[in-house]
């Protein structure tokens, strides 16, 4: 049984990675760039762990913990906003909201 | 694990967090980001974080989909535009796809890490007990910090979706 290397487990929590950032790029839909958020966020928890396991130290582990804590409160808060946002402009595509531009 | 099933579980990962990016719809796109963080799950259990990919099935895939897909449900927008790249200058536009395809490139092909020597040691973070060590001796002011926050979060959601009388006409 050959484990795969630390190499790989980066490669594709950088990919992922990748994948989110495009696509908080180039989508318009407000939930659906919050959605994109979230995957570069496990990404990186993806890389987390794997140095963590790696090392053989518990630390990577903890913060993945914290993470996850951290990212429940932030998508209710982030949620709520979007809610609070639609019921005032009618609308969450963003290109629509640009009252702070000019 | 073995390599097998890491490149199956990878594969799934990415495929379906492409899908998040591409689906018009943001049900499907939140169907999507499920099955990518089971994916991240079954990584992580081949990292040995058993309770990470617990943890991470229950708070991700229980609970932050659920709300994702309850506000779609909710806000009932009509399907999105065509994701594309418009508004954007050229000049960024193509700085920005070929400074991340140059990162992933250049990390696939050059960014080999020196394996560690403990490279295949026994997983140290298996059981619930050394979390719990570390969590209340070495962490135990992140963790209060922590409790503090998500009060916080849930005092800023009952004041955003709450309706207060007479401040609604600020605009």
């Amino acid at each position: 049984m050959i484990a795969p290397t630390l190499n790989a487990y980066l490669a594709v929590a950088v990919l992922l990675f990748a994948i989110g950032l495009i696509g908080v790029l180039i989508r318009r839909n407000t939930l659906v760039v919050f959605m994109c958020l979230e995957l570069m966020l496990v990404a990186s928890t993806l890389a987390l762990v794997a140095f963590s396991r790696y090392n053989g130290t518990m630390d990577g582990n903890v913060f993945v913990f914290f993470i996850l804590t951290v990212a429940a409160a932030e998508v209710a808060v982030g949620l709520a906003i979007i809610v609070a946002l639609f019921r005032k402009r009618q609308t969450i595509q963003l290109d629509q909201l640009n009252t702070l531009k000019n | 694990m073995g390599t097998f099933l890491f490149n199956v579980l990878a594969i799934f990962t990415l495929v379906t967090a492409v899908g998040v990016v591409v689906n018009r719809n943001a049900v499907n796109a939140s169907m999507c980001l499920l099955l990518s963080l089971v994916g991240v799950a079954g990584l992580f259990v081949g990292l040995q974080a058993y309770l990470l990919a617990f943890l991470l099935l229950l708070v991700y895939a229980g609970a932050i989909v659920a709300l994702f897909l309850f506000i779609v449900m909710l806000l009932d927008t009509k399907g999105d535009a065509r994701p594309t790249l418009h508004k954007l200058p050229v000049a960024a536009r193509v700085l920005a796809v070929g400074l991340v395809g140059l990162g992933v490139v250049s990390f696939v092909a050059q960014g080999k890490l020196p394996e560690p020597a403990i490279g295949n040691a026994p997983a140290v973070g298996a059981t619930l007990k050394l979390y719990a060590y570390q969590l209340f001796s070495t962490y135990l002011l992140p963790v209060q910090i922590l409790g503090f926050l998500l009060l916080i979060a849930m005092l800023g959601v009952i004041v955003l979706s709450k309706r207060f009388e007479g401040l609604e006409d600020i605009k």
